[in-house]
């Protein structure tokens, strides 16, 4: 019974008065982030990361708060999805199918609850997935060598990628500018400075806070300023919110199995939260029928993708913790606040630091009640919030990037850099290459390249010692398939479009 | 067609800039077999090889916006490096009214509410994170306040 005696240990820390206080802030911040139009899990966790650092917060507090906002956050973006038809994100973008429909339909208050129990269900249960399967899967971590290493960071490249972007060249691109990015600086095994252009400022490095401000908040800023904050749909108006029992237990099987779903999609490295949402849809979609009318705002069409989604956003934090190979864009940002807290991830977190990660377990489950608690008599508050105008918001936005970058380093030059990673990452979002594997290659980018030292250090050079145990084979094995599947898999993966009115 | 092969021709450009800086890092004596070029020499060869790919196969072109917006944007940049460099000589309350302001502007161009904007997110910002969250910040220059 280890998983309760350190259960127990998680909940001694997440459980006292302050800890507690700063879940419920964090649930209710982040909550009015993923309502807010324009900002979903992974921007807003970025902005505020800067922040809680210079807050000065020890590791398990800030940890708490930001996986408390985190969890909040994805809550909060179906509000928008939801009434306004507006995904906060890419994974909520299936929640709009039926949920919008449902609202014009006069069930906004319906599909909002609904969408919350589901919400409950898929990461409540891939908590509880998380706790059974992270420590085993740190066990088998620890027979990771340098070589297996390396090919999982490819791994988690090659199949981010393939999910991530339509055009494969595009990805493997974006993967490089952000490897590119993290060489720059002094080597840290030779002690001299590499590609930094006879640049001072860039002596240590990029920091990849920086990077991820910038390509998350500050291109958002210039996306709105192209649209001229419209382009938002006519938002549907909430009457009365009650609980709908019937719709609920009607859809008790969709959300386990949804959950199920998501909890498997989220594991896979690279593959995230949007594969779990989408195949929690479809798979429900196929099982319920035609004649179940998916699309036009069934309750089913609403449970599944949130549990699913939810549920996946569990199940990618396993090979977080375990591995440090983030899932999706939004863990990648969670990887980052456990870098900027000193905390390295990795299967030696679980023997080393047990009470971080029971601790933060224990918070995601007690963040799961607080907000399952807040949404349901609170959620015309929050619906409130979806009314602030975006030329209030996003100047607001741009200012709090600045000031929290800002009080990182105090230097000029991090916050011009942030600029040009905005512009980077408006263009680069343009022309549809995606921006997640350019943080993911700034944050991993050291490790990748002291794994192959390292790995070619015992070897004395050999390089088909890459290629040396099973595991590492297998892992080479999925990175290829997982980079060239999608190009034909892609006819069948198509995603829907959205509901237009 | 045409923005992804420029695209590709930038990021070729890049690469090949980036491998050739690569090969001018220094080793130390006591280098392990890779050394610290390799990786860096490697990752410049596949975005090499992946903007060739886009410039023979390009993807069809997105919706760029009107010249004029263009330009928005551009103020926009020009702003923010402006406020970039003012944030630290000038304090935090002049500077974010004006910048706050004109990226309002940009947004939605209606003179008033737009300067209310940044007045407004200034002066609440500045008391949040000064009193709400005790950040170091610094309201006015130094020597106008005493």
């Amino acid at each position: 019974m280890d998983i309760l005696a350190n259960l127990a240990l998680g909940f001694s820390i997440a459980l006292t008065p302050y800890t507690l206080m700063l879940a419920v802030i964090g649930c209710f911040l982040g909550t009015i982030i993923g309502a807010l139009p324009g900002l979903g899990p992974s921007n807003g966790v970025a902005i505020l990361i800067p922040l809680t650092f210079s807050l000065g917060l020890d590791a398990t507090s800030a940890l708490v708060l930001m996986t408390a906002v985190y969890y909040g956050a994805m809550y909060g973006g179906r509000i928008s999805s939801i009434l306004l038809n507006i995904p906060g994100d890419e994974p909520a973008l299936m929640t709009t199918l039926d949920g919008y429909p449902m609202a014009k339909a006069g069930r906004a208050g319906d599909a909002l609850v609904l969408s919350g129990v589901a919400s409950f269900v898929g990461a409540f249960l891939a908590t509880v997935g998380l706790m059974l399967l992270a420590p085993l899967l740190a066990r088998v971590a620890y027979l990771f060598g340098p070589a297996e290493y390396f090919a999982l960071y490819l791994l988690a490249f090659c199949t981010l990628g393939g999910m991530a972007s339509n055009n494969q060249a595009k990805s493997a691109i974006a993967a490089c500018l952000g490897l590119g990015i993290a060489m720059i600086g002094v080597d840290n095994s030779s002690g001299l400075p590499r590609l930094t252009g006879g640049n001072m400022h860039l002596m240590d490095g990029v920091d990849f806070l920086v990077a991820i401000v910038g390509l998350f908040a500050i291109a958002e800023v210039f996306f709105f300023i192209e649209s001229h904050g419209k382009g938002s749909s006519i938002g549907v108006k909430l009457e009365r919110v009650t609980i709908p029992w019937r719709d609920i237990i009607a859809t008790k099987w969709t959300m386990l199995r949804a959950s199920g779903v998501g909890f498997i999609a989220g594991i896979l490295p690279g593959a995230g939260a949007s594969l779990g949402s989408f195949l929690a849809y479809m798979s429900e979609k196929s099982v319920a029928g035609p004649e179940a009318g998916f699309g036009t705002g069934v309750a089913k069409g609403v449970a599944a993708p949130e549990a699913g989604n939810n549920a996946a956003a569990g199940g990618a934090l396993v090979p977080m913790l375990t591995l440090g190979v983030p899932g999706s864009g939004t863990t990648a940002v969670l990887l980052a606040l456990l870098m900027t807290l000193n905390i390295t991830p990795g299967p030696t977190l679980f023997t080393d630091r047990p009470e971080v990660v029971w601790g933060l377990i224990a918070s995601l489950l007690i963040a799961n009640i607080v907000l399952l608690l807040m949404n349901v008599p609170m959620v015309k508050i929050f619906v409130k919030v979806l009314s602030v105008p975006a030329w209030v918001l996003l100047p607001g936005v741009t200012m709090i990037s600045f000031v929290g970058i800002y009080s990182l380093s105090g230097s000029y030059f991090d916050l011009l850099l942030m600029v040009a990673f905005g512009v980077l990452g408006y263009f680069l979002r343009k022309l549809d290459v995606p921006t997640v594997p350019v943080i993911l290659g700034i944050l991993l980018g050291g490790h990748m390249e002291n794994a192959l030292r390292r790995a070619m250090v015992l070897s004395d050079g050999d390089v088909l010692y890459l290629f040396s145990t099973p595991i590492a084979i297998g892992l080479w094995i999925a990175a290829v398939a997982g980079f060239i599947a999608p190009m034909f898999l892609r006819g069948l993966l198509k995603k829907p479009q959205a509901v237009t009115d | 067609m045409a923005s992804d092969r420029i695209f590709g021709l930038v990021i070729l450009m890049t690469a090949l800039a980036y491998i050739a800086s690569a090969t001018q890092i220094q080793t130390s004596f006591l280098s392990d077999p890779v050394g610290p070029k390799a990786f860096p020499i490697l990752v410049g060869i596949v975005s090499a090889i992946s903007a060739l790919v886009l410039i023979f196969k390009p993807d069809p072109d997105p919706n760029w916006p009107a010249f004029r917006t263009f330009g928005a944007i551009l103020i926009a940049v020009i702003v923010l490096v402006i406020y970039a460099y003012l944030l630290k000589p000038l304090g935090f309350i002049i500077p974010t009214i004006f910048a706050a302001g004109i990226l309002s502007y940009q947004i939605s161009p209606r003179p008033v509410p737009a300067a209310l904007t940044g007045i407004g997110l200034s002066v609440g910002l500045f008391i949040l994170f000064k009193y709400a969250l005790d950040l170091g910040l610094v309201a006015f220059p130094k020597g106008w306040l005493g």
